[in-house]
This record gives C-alpha cells, structure tokens and sequence, in this order.
C-alpha cells in the first residue's frame, strides 16, 4: 500500500526528520489560507500515487497567496496520469543549495533492509541508479541489531556530507529507521533530503510502501489507503479476501492458488487468447467465495468466455461447484464457461455442475483450448 | 531415499488444534508420517485424533517429552514469527512453515535469527514437503504422485500439484517434491534444494518451478551451468503478468525490470535447462 508525500513526511516528523512548515488543502481556498499563514513563497503540490509530478506541471511555486489560490485551483482540476488531482500539499519554498537521496527498503537477496543513499539526489535519481550505480551508496542492516550511528556516519562520509552535518544526518538516518520499521514499509525514501542556504538538512519530499499482510497491526495507516490507483473490481475482490487483478483480455479466469492462476493466464495467452484478469480465489475456498468472483468477472464487459480451473487441495471441487451454482441463479449470464476440477472431491463438484449447460476439459491445454475458442465466438463440444 | 522429510522424519505440528492444524495433520497421519507432537499454548495435555497425538503448551515440552526433530508450522501471520522463534530456541533442525501472510520484517528478523542458529527453515507460505511413500510435511495432496526419481523444486502450491499430476499421469515417480513457498523472504531457495538434489542418490533429475519476481531463478541456473550433474526441466509462472502488479504471491511482482519471467527463461535455457511452456509438457521434455 503507498502512502501520500503528505502522510508520509507527517510520519517523517513523528520520527524527528525536518520537513517544511506546510499544510494538505482540498480547495484552492483553503490551499490560499496557508499560504497567508506561512507568509512566504510556497509550493504546491499535488498529491496523486504516480511518479513525474513535477514533469506533469503538478508541482509549481507560488510567490504571494492570491496565486497560490490560481495555482492550486488549476493543480486541483488536473488528472495526472489519469489519477485526479484531489489534494494538494501546500509547503514553505526552501532555498536549496544541494540535493541527497536517502532511503530504505527490503533487498530480497540480501534477506535485509538495505540503506541507500546518494549525493546525486533529486527527480533523476533512477537514472542514476541505471547509469551510475556507483554513485549510490548501499548498506545492509542487520534486522536483529538495527541502524547503528556508525553505519550512518559511513554513509554520510561516503556521500561527502559536511562534517558539521553528520551529527543532524545520524538522527535523520535514525528516524527514517524507525519509520521504515515501527510502519512496516517495504520503502521509506526521501528525496530530496536537502542541504538548504541555511547549511540545514530537510526533507523536501517523501515516499512509503506499506507491507499490506502488516496492515493487521496499524489499523490507523490502513485506514489512509487511496483507493483511486486501484479498480472498482480489486477494491470488491479484496473484501471478499480474493487475490484479483484486472488486466485487458476477454477471457475471465478464476483459478485456486497464485501460481497456477499465472500458469492459467499463461496458457491461454500460449494458445492465442488474452486473459482478462488474475484472480486467486485462495485455499479453502467457499462458496460464497466463489460466487464473489463469479460476478466480480462477468462485472467487466469485455468478458467473452470463462475458464475456471481449480485443483483441489485444501479447496475442494463440490464447494467450487456450489459457488457457481449460485452465483448462476443470482446474475443470469449467457457468458460460456469452460471447468476444469481435479483432486480433491473433483467428481462431485463435476457431478453438481452436470446439470448446468458448461464446457469441461480434462487438461489444462484442453481447457485453454476450448476457452479461447469460445471468446472467439466459435462453437465448442 | 529422499531429501529433508523421509521415514525417520518425527514430526511436530505448532498450531495442531486450530482448523487447518488438526485437518493437515489427520491427512499426514494417514499418510504414515510419523507425527510424535502438537503444539498449542494453552491446550498442553490435551490429546487430538482419538488420543494418538499429545498436545503440550511449548516446543521445548513437546520435543524434551516425545524427540521431535522437525516442525510444521500452522500458527496464523500474526503469531507466526514467535512460532519460528520458539521452535528454533526449542533446538528444531528442520521447521515448514505452511502460513501465508507474514510480515516481511518478521521474516527478515526470523530468517537472519534463524541462520545464526543453523536452523533450515522452509517457507513460509508454502505447502510443504512430500516424499512419497515416506513422509507428507504439510499440504500438498498425497495422493497425486508416486515414488521415483524425479525431484521438484517449487515457488508455489496448486501449481506444484498440477506437475505431480502431469508426472504420474506420464508414470513418473517422485523422490521428494519440496516446496519452498511464494514469500519475498523465505527460508531455503532454489540453490540449496539443487544442492540438496544434485547429492541425493535416489534423484536422477529435478523440475524448478519458479516464477516471476526476485533473481533466485538466474541465481539456480549459475548453479545448475557449474555444478548440476542430474537434468533440469524448468516451468516459470507469470509471462503475461503486467508489471508493478503483486500476482497474489506476496513475492511475485516485476519491479524496476526485475524479475521477470522472459529474463528467468533466458538465464535457465542459456544454462542448459529445458523450459516447458507449460506444465504438461514436463514430462515430454525428460522423455525427449
């Protein structure tokens, strides 16, 4: 789950990490009135989950409060990467002398959270990660131990830090440590951190990743999530604690189990077909479960045929069955499906769905087959 | 012979009386696997399936009180991390943990903690490990394969069912199927299963199944292009799934053009390993 820069420099500042005097608006009104209070040039910014803000013309700089009214009225009409403008972040203009990244995330390799950091900071940053990777510094953390000063003192002397700085770096380092696990993100970045006129850090702009299977203990960050990023039928899919994700084919799959959903989108793009989503209905599945996803796929359009492939394990194949049943009775549908049950109590499930008109398959390739036929308009045996 | 789970596998189940718990371990007990133990804090003195299994309140209990040397982990994510602890202080060499759902710092902190102490772990968010005829640690169903001389190595769940399916439905047999799990941090990987394969006798060639996200597919094929004498037939899950998207595995997203799956295919074909296109095709490819 990503976070807002507004929520996560307000976690930042909880954690002591300097960030500019400013406020979130929703209305260019209100987005006037701050900047009164502040007093000083400000900038906008809009808020939306995509990188390239500043590129889109949703990051610009106000000098008096009239045209910070102008301004964040414009930013607030605007869609950015077609996710709509609604807040804004109204902020301090700092004078900036120079630009650091600083951040944390997991590196799977390692099996630790690794630091990084760059004297090369700023909007290019992944640029100089592709064509200089020399220029960021990387340090591993062992989970156990955390941060320690000295690792951070190695960064700041590797990033040419002035020595004055080093001290109020630690405490940054220190802080974004702590944000990055008392959150548990799987990144918490700043960037810029910026060395101001003043020769003073501060965290101009700010980024976190939220671990989702962590929300569990900090119901309060659950409840900041942005439901904008996301499609209407993810947001249903995951009520129902269903794994879904819309993608752009006609062939709608409802698969038990991650990979073999992959392998089942996989298989059907081999034989000529798109598929039209990846949705685990998960282990054990019910069939309440089932009818969810069920309606959730007929509820796109584009949906032409249906492959349903589960392979009882802990699910089993009448309950799959009954699921279908009823979600049949309850959104009527002329949309073709193709089943393929195996394992666990298969030959039930398959013995509930006899009645009901469907298309079954023994294999995988049969039934990718059959599916791509049928979404072709074809007729299928 | 087999890898990790065999025979002499005595083995504890942490979380035995929950849902999951008693189910799985009914279906490894009927297996044959020889489950000495439970685990669940606070039912210590209990007794599961008609009084066969003794339920104790700690790890440490249950192995001084019945020798068991390796654990399965049923424990829900958010007490999972303690389990892992508790059954590696208790002196366990092997634990599986099936949960989904853990935390990723928790993992990180578990498997660092972990490796201190020698302990292999595998998993989490896995179905087990198999051996058939021998041992059934975990899910995966027993009655979709037979023994023989194919190892399988495998990121996911359903889908390794799917290749044990298309393998005895070719009449091959299986030395030890062993599923490493779809988490970001997970305990044992593909290089150390290979290892494992490539010294046990009894296995004459080994599956990798992987997917998409993370690098330990490219790391397997280093391995299989310098050290593995046995056949390797590889499948990787997920060319068609988009980018910056986590497809249900918690590990299985394509992040800043890492991770996948043409890139695996390459690293294994470039090292020898033949690439089925799908999991039908494993066998034809031994064959061929």
């Amino acid at each position: 789950m990503k976070l807002h820069e507004y929520q996560s420099k307000q976690i930042f500042a909880k954690h002591g990490i300097p960030i500019p005097k400013g406020r979130i608006a929703s209305t260019a009104e209100e987005a006037k009135h701050i900047a009164e209070e502040l007093g000083k040039r400000v900038v906008i910014k809009s808020q939306v989950l995509v990188g390239g803000r500043g590129k889109a013309g949703g990051i610009r700089l106000a000098k008096s409060p009239d045209e910070s009214e102008d301004i964040a009225a414009e930013i607030l009409s605007m869609e950015i990467k077609g996710l709509p403008v609604r807040k804004v972040l109204v902020d301090e203009a700092a004078s900036i002398d120079k630009e650091i990244y600083l951040g944390i995330t997991n590196d799977r390799a390692a099996r630790k959270p690794v630091m990084m950091a760059s004297a090369a900071g700023g909007v290019e940053i992944e640029e100089v990660a592709r064509q200089t990777p020399e220029k960021i510094i990387k340090v591993h953390i062992d989970p156990l131990l955390g941060l320690r000063d000295y690792q951070a003192r190695d960064i700041a002397g590797c990033i040419d830090l002035p020595r004055e700085l080093w001290r109020h770096f630690g405490q940054i380092a220190n802080g974004l440590w702590l944000a990055y696990t008392g959150c548990d993100a799987t990144l918490a970045e700043i960037n810029p951190l910026v060395i101001t006129s003043e020769n003073k850090l501060l965290a101009l702009d700010g980024k976190m990743v939220l671990d989702d299977n962590a929300l569990f203990r900090h119901s309060d960050l659950a409840d900041m999530r942005d439901l904008d990023i996301e499609a209407q039928s993810e947001i249903e899919a995951r009520k129902y604690g269903l794994s879904f994700i819309k993608l752009d084919g006609n062939i709608g799959c409802m698969v038990n189990g991650a990979g073999l959903a992959m392998t089942t989108m996989d298989i059907i793009k081999l034989y000529g077909g798109e598929p039209a989503n990846f949705l685990d209905i998960g282990g054990g599945a019910s069939a309440e479960k089932v009818a969810a996803a069920f309606r959730i796929i007929l509820s796109d359009p584009n949906v032409k045929a249906i492959l349903l492939n589960v392979f009882g394990g802990i699910t089993r194949g009448d309950e799959v069955a009954r699921g279908i049943l009823s979600a049949m009775n309850d959104v009527k549908t002329q949309i073709p499906m193709v089943v393929r049950l195996v394992g666990t109590n298969a030959e039930e499930g398959r013995q509930i769905l006899a009645g009901a008109s469907m298309i079954t398959a023994e294999t995988l390739v049969e039934a990718a087959k059959k599916s791509v036929a049928l979404a072709k308009g074809e007729a299928v045996q | 012979m087999s890898i990790l789970v065999n025979k002499n596998t005595r083995l504890l189940v942490q979380n035995i009386t929950g849902k999951e718990g008693i189910f799985h371990t009914k279906q490894m007990v009927d297996y044959g696997t020889n489950v000495v133990s439970g685990v669940t804090p606070g039912k210590g003195g209990e007794w599961v399936l008609d009084g066969k299994i003794p339920v104790f309140d700690s790890v440490k209990v249950a192995v001084e009180a019945t020798g068991a040397n390796t654990s399965v982990v049923f424990v829900p994510a958010r007490f999972a991390a303690d389990a892992l602890f508790e059954a590696a202080d208790a002196g366990i060499p092997l634990i599986i943990c099936i949960t989904e759902g853990i935390p990723v710092q928790d993992m990180m902190r578990v498997r660092n903690y972990l490796d201190q102490k020698g302990v292999r772990l595998v998993g989490p968010n896995c179905p087990g490990i198999l051996t058939p005829g021998e041992a059934k640690v975990g899910i995966i169903p027993g009655d979709i394969s037979i023994p023989g001389n194919v190892g399988i190595v495998s990121r996911s769940g359903t889908l390794t069912y799917e290749v044990l399916y298309a393998l005895m439905m070719a009449n091959m047999g299986v030395s030890t199927c062993l599923g490493i799990g779809g988490d970001p941090i997970n305990g044992t990987n593909f290089l150390d299963a290979l290892e494992m394969f490539e010294a046990d006798p009894h296995t004459d060639m080994v599956v990798l199944i992987g997917e998409i996200g993370g690098t330990d597919e490219e790391k397997a094929a280093e391995f299989i292009a310098d050290r593995m004498t046995k056949s390797v037939v590889g499948f990787i899950a997920g060319r068609t799934a988009p980018p910056g998207k986590r497809m249900g595995h918690a590990g299985a997203i394509v992040e800043g053009g890492s991770g996948l799956a043409v890139d695996k295919i390459k690293a294994l074909q470039t090292a020898g390993v033949k690439v089925a296109n799908h999991p039908e095709e494993i066998p034809l490819l031994f064959k061929s």
